[in-house]
């Protein structure tokens, strides 16, 4: 199997993995495969410098990174042994497996917001305590779909949420939204948005304070959810979260650029 | 990459020659971050996107004749502000740094 069959394989088994290239100096075009726990696959040209630049690349990997790093020859990376030497320039590209979004609630919104986390690459989680509202025949989008209570459904995804991962609480039952906020709350998950009207938003804040959540936890929680952009349809709304959880990450404002001044990008 | 995997599949299956272009770097404003990738197979067909579409033109000729020759990978630089840049730049003004490579791998 050669390196690109098996970046492949990685690659759609959502297989954490990165990919380092030579992109200056000996063996330009030399590239090798990293997964944590396994064996390296292909090389640098150096054995050396296939070594520490595993090493590092492996670091990369763990931070979700995708940089170009500098060695020696022989993987030399101190300051002073790089001093008259060519540097070798590494490019290391990390593929870590695709953002998660959890969605609460097989309602309408639903599948809008489903089908517009695929747009942006997301696996998609529909979870409801509804049998016959949650069927893949209704979320043919979702990757997975889960008949569950929130407990359950932190039970199974909580450890794994992280910062570029989203929970959207749609379900408009206190029953089933209180738990969902508690739970995410307990995970390092990204961005929490619940929907409802502002009146539904501040019965809501009563009952988490009831249920004894601090407001500097509440704060983390995004509700009512999505950018202020006049949104009715469910497709619009679903565009509405997608830009708040968008413009959250990068920290942006979310003004329309001609209104703003500076860089774009 | 990841959306390039299909074409690429297909190409080597049918036993085409290919060139992966990578964005390695960018300076300034650029459309695609590092890692943006655009395969280029010998008959010129093209899958992925490396900029706003600026350069993509410019890349299909130098893969192409990449091929032809049979070159060595190579870094190569789009925009106006590098000396040894190509004749095409990014509209947004910025820099941007690709890695040419034949897919021999």
């Amino acid at each position: 199997m050669s390196l690109y069959d098996e970046l492949a394989r990685r690659l759609r088994a959502h297989t954490p993995t990165a990919l380092a290239v030579v992109i200056d100096g000996p063996h330009a075009g030399a590239t090798m495969l990293v997964s944590p726990g396994e064996p390296v696959l292909g090389g640098l040209g150096n054995d050396e410098l296939t070594r520490v630049a595993a090493r590092d690349t492996l670091g990369e990997l763990e931070a979700g990174r995708t940089s170009t790093r500098h060695y020696g020859p022989q993987g030399q990376t101190t300051p002073e042994d790089l001093v008259d030497s060519p540097t070798v320039r590494v490019f290391i590209e990390s593929f870590a497996p695709p953002p998660h979004m959890v969605i609460f609630g097989a309602v309408d919104f639903t599948s809008a917001l489903a089908r517009a986390a695929k747009l942006l690459g997301y696996r998609v989680t529909v979870c409801d305590a509804r049998k016959v509202f949650a069927t893949a025949r209704r979320f043919p989008m979702a990757d997975d779909i889960m008949v569950a209570w929130p407990d359950e459904v932190f039970l199974t995804h909580g450890n794994h949420l992280g910062p570029r991962d989203a929970v959207c609480i749609l379900t408009h039952d206190p029953k089933f939204d209180v738990p969902a906020i508690q739970g995410a709350l307990r995970t390092k998950v990204g961005y929490i948005g619940v929907m409802g009207s502002r009146k539904t938003h501040a019965k809501r804040m009563e009952r988490l304070a009831e249920v004894g959540l601090h407001s500097d936890e509440l704060g983390r929680v995004m509700s009512p959810i999505g950018l202020d952009i006049g949104a009715r349809t469910p497709e619009e709304t679903a565009i509405s979260i997608c830009g708040e959880i968008i413009a959250r990450r990068t920290g942006r404002t979310a003004q329309s650029l001609s209104a703003t001044t500076g860089a774009i990008h | 990459m990841r959306e390039l995997l299909d074409d690429l599949d297909r190409w080597r299956a049918a036993g085409k020659r290919c060139v992966l272009g990578r964005v390695v770097g960018i300076e300034g404003s650029g459309p695609r971050d590092p890692g943006a990738a655009m395969a280029v197979n010998e008959e010129g067909e093209v899958v992925g996107s490396v900029s706003g579409g600026c350069v993509e033109g410019a890349v299909v000729a130098e893969a192409l004749e990449m091929l032809r020759a049979n070159s060595d990978a190579k870094v190569v630089t789009f925009g106006y502000s590098d000396d040894e840049a190509f004749a095409v730049g990014l509209t947004c003004g910025g820099t941007i740094h690709l890695f040419l490579q034949e897919l021999t791998w």
